[in-house]
């Protein structure tokens, strides 16, 4: 409207900055995951993802040289070196250290502090003294130091949830049981639909209306209620839990909003192609299969990408129908929420398995989006 | 067999299988059972084709009545029965009424009474916001786009990113969560009474302001008469009335308890632990997820309100907020309705989100998640079925109310 003469928003600075500060707002969350799943596990727990682009104070343990290197001298030993000796790590500056592991960063480097016959030295390049009139215990002394940390990032985390197969808590297993759970799943009930919808729409039938109110009906049925129904249905025909019980309750499950959907779309279609087919000697399957189908291909992508979803995403059908005690048929939901009660303070694993889960509905939804929106469009009952 | 190759068949199977079913039945009819030849071939073909949408519709028929028809009998069947060695025994209204017994179940019906006013209320609103602001803007396609993106993502997910949100370290680590990290920004001073209490108090006046309009319109026909009202209106509209005034007495409570609780300034809590308040950072989950739902449909509705009412207004000298709330928002009440009932629907189900993030403890029970505690924890199938016949009941007036808008639709 703000073309319309005399409209010109005084408010458009205001809307602006109103919508960028809300998606802001819905998309901070989903970044703070990405960001934090190509941290390392020190990096998480030492500060916040929003900080992850600056440099960060990290604590970090150190041993000194085992006790076959120490020099002893009138009673004393004396231990000499510099942390980041061998360790395979970059050279950093220390700030602070500490010998206790409540009060890391008690001191400052270059400090020197003396202790029931002990005596330390670290410095900020790393290079520590220490002094005991006890003979030091073979692994080398225990101690703490701080250092500024450059940030870094790492596919790690990805590389050990995906590709590691002594990874008995990676993803990968679970990856390919959602996909073999989701694809027929999808498949499966649009070509049941389909049939039905085109009845539906162009057929004349007794009983039709009721049908139709009968699919609306069952689209808002909640599926807590099929559960033990079903399981007991499945285990009473020898299903009992698996794929092939997991898909069929999914076909089931989305059968209502894919005839629902497809109905209202093929109603839509151009009533003289189908009679001029029906004059011509067309049999109902042909016009069904020639016609209604390639015209149908919009509802027909729409549903199967909210199908898809919502079965690549689904727990509930998956715990009760699938995941048996072996446990070898998990998905990644299931994963994850096992990860979430054994892992639960370890984020670079949680948020690793959580974007790996994540990724192929991201990738669907930003590719086929204007699908999405136009089956959102049409399953909603009016 | 390997599951991969097993996906691959059954997809072969079923759609081949379908394939050649259609096929073959529609074949079977036409050239077996009723062939247009012989003595009477118009009424052979009548009949073929009394039969055939039956064929097209057999498979849907048979699995929504198996799946979906047969479970809920089934359930309600569960329900009034206890589960003994070897078999069923009737048990009447017992699982009924041990449940009603529980105090978790009574904490579950509470707490998914809060969701159902919160959620929907709040993500309708939010997605009409979003849905009018972007409508104006040239970049208001890729917010829609961002806004809608959790749409995709799965509650399990979700549950696991606003986990991380929630995350709590002691007060003497570096905090990790947003929100810790946030709250300790906050010190007592004039700030934080701004945005802790000045801030939400105005919230919930507007939240006072919107229950009390809704009072007046509810009551305003009857009170005035200018209607004649059928005794089922008056008492829906009395019902309605009541509970808003429930809701205005909360809030009045919430803003004096606002004003006067001591907050913990400086102390890292964990969100998730606290009663009650926890509740809502649960409901975060789901308002996050189904804005961007809310927000596709209004932006729809709103595109399709005829430019000549607005145009009107605008030369009546309408100002913007005038146009928005007498004139746009009027005109897609019904898409509002919509919106609002398929959200309480999903609300009704919500299952993932407690189960993951805190698993119905520090009283954020809600009923699927009871159920699923009961049927496979418990493995008290009674009582399990009457907490699933519960959510359908609720669910029932917004399936009646759907049927009768298809019907009216189709008409």
């Amino acid at each position: 409207m703000d073309n319309i003469a005399g409209t010109k928003s005084s408010l458009t600075w205001a809307v602006h900055i109103t919508v960028v500060l809300l998606v802001a707002l819905w998309v901070f969350p989903t970044v703070g995951l990405l960001v934090s799943s190509f941290r390392t596990g020190d990096q998480i727990s030492t500060s916040g993802w929003w900080r992850a682009a600056f440099p960060t104070e990290q604590t970090m343990q150190f041993r000194t040289a085992g006790a076959d290197e120490a020099i002893e001298e009138d009673g004393v030993w004396t231990l000499t070196g510099n942390v980041f000796d061998g360790s395979g790590t970059d050279p950093l500056t220390i700030s602070a250290w500490g010998t206790s592991s409540r009060t890391p960063n008690a001191y400052e480097a270059g400090e020197m502090v003396e202790d029931d016959g002990e005596s330390w030295t670290v410095l900020e390049n790393g290079d520590y003294t220490y002094t005991s009139t006890e003979e030091p215990s073979r692994r080398g002394e225990r101690f703490f130091g701080s250092a500024l940390v450059a940030p870094e990032f790492t596919f790690g985390n990805y590389q050990r949830m995906l590709f590691d197969p002594s990874n008995v808590q990676g993803m990968s297993q679970a990856f390919f049981n959602t996909l073999t759970v989701s694809i027929p799943a999808t498949i499966i009930p649009i070509v049941v639909a389909a049939f039905a919808a085109y009845a539906l729409a162009w057929m004349e039938f007794p009983g039709r209306a009721l049908l139709i109110a009968a699919v609306v009906g069952f689209l808002v049925v909640p599926l807590q209620l099929a559960l033990i129904p079903l399981l007991r249905l499945h285990n009473a025909i020898g299903i009992g839990k698996g794929y092939m019980g997991v898909w069929l309750a999914h076909t089931a499950f989305g059968l209502p909003l894919a005839i629902y959907i497809l109905r209202n779309y093929m109603v839509g279609l151009p009533r003289d192609i189908i009679e001029n087919a029906r004059v011509d000697g067309a049999t109902d399957f042909q016009i069904f299969m020639r016609i209604i189908l390639p015209l149908s291909f919009p509802a027909l992508a729409a549903f199967a990408i909210f199908q898809f979803l919502w079965t690549w995403n689904d727990l509930l059908v998956a715990l009760v129908f699938l995941i048996d005690s072996s446990g070898k048929t998990t998905v990644m939901t299931r994963q994850i929420i096992e990860l979430l009660g054994t892992r639960g303070g370890d984020w670079e694993i949680l948020a690793t398995a959580a974007f790996v889960s994540m990724a192929v509905p991201l990738a669907v939804f930003f590719l086929m989006q204007k699908y999405l929106v136009r089956g959102l469009l049409a399953g909603s009952v009016k | 067999m390997n599951p991969v190759f097993q996906g691959v068949l059954a997809i072969a199977v079923a759609v081949a299988g379908c394939g050649a079913y259609f096929y073959l039945s529609n074949l079977f009819l036409d050239r077996v059972l009723y062939p247009p030849t012989g003595r009477d071939p118009g009424r052979n073909v009548n009949r073929a084709n009394a039969i055939r949408p039956w064929l097209f519709l057999a498979p849907a028929i048979l699995f929504l009545a198996l799946y979906l028809g047969y479970p809920v009998i089934e359930t309600l069947r569960l329900s009034v029965t206890d589960r003994v060695p070897g078999g069923f025994v009737w048990a009447g209204f017992d699982n009924y009424a041990q449940m009603s017994r529980e105090s978790k179940f009574w904490e579950a019906f509470r707490n998914n009474l809060l969701w159902l006013i919160v959620v929907p209320a709040v993500s309708t609103a939010l997605g009409l916001l979003v849905a009018q602001l972007t409508d104006r803007i040239s970049w208001g396609n890729v917010a829609k786009s961002l806004i809608f993106m959790p749409m995709a993502i799965s509650f399990v997910g979700a549950s696991v990113i606003f986990k991380l949100i929630y995350d709590y370290r002691p007060a003497s680590q570096e905090q990790i969560g947003v929100l810790n990290a946030v709250w300790l920004q906050f010190d007592g001073g004039l700030a934080s009474v701004l945005v802790l209490r000045v801030v939400p108090g105005l919230l919930l006046a507007g939240f006072i302001a919107a229950a009390a309009w809704l009072i007046w319109a509810m009551l305003e026909p009857v009170l005035l008469g200018r209607r004649k009202q059928g005794a089922l209106s008056i008492l829906l509209r009395a019902a309605l009335s009541l509970g808003a005034l429930f809701l205005i007495w909360r809030a009045v409570t919430s803003i004096i308890g606002l004003a006067l609780v001591d907050l913990p300034y400086g102390q890292p809590q964990t969100w998730l632990t606290i009663p009650f308040w926890n509740n809502f950072f649960l409901m975060v989950v789901l308002i996050w997820i189904q804005t961007g739902f809310a927000m596709v449909l209004l932006s729809a509705a709103l595109r399709g309100i005829p430019d000549e009412t607005v145009e009107a207004a605008i030369v009546d000298g309408a100002g913007p907020f005038q146009i928005f709330f007498r004139i746009k928002v009027p005109q897609i009440a019904g898409t509002i309705a919509v919106v609002w009932t398929t959200i309480t629907v999903t609300v009704l189900k919500v299952f993932d989100i407690v189960y993951a993030m805190t698993n119905g403890q520090w009283e954020t029970q809600v009923l699927a998640n009871y159920m699923y505690d009961k049927l496979f924890r418990s493995n008290d199938w009674g009582v399990g079925s009457a907490a699933a016949i519960v959510i359908m009941l609720l669910v029932t007036p917004i399936l009646v109310w759907n049927i009768y808008n298809a019907r009216r639709e189709m008409r």
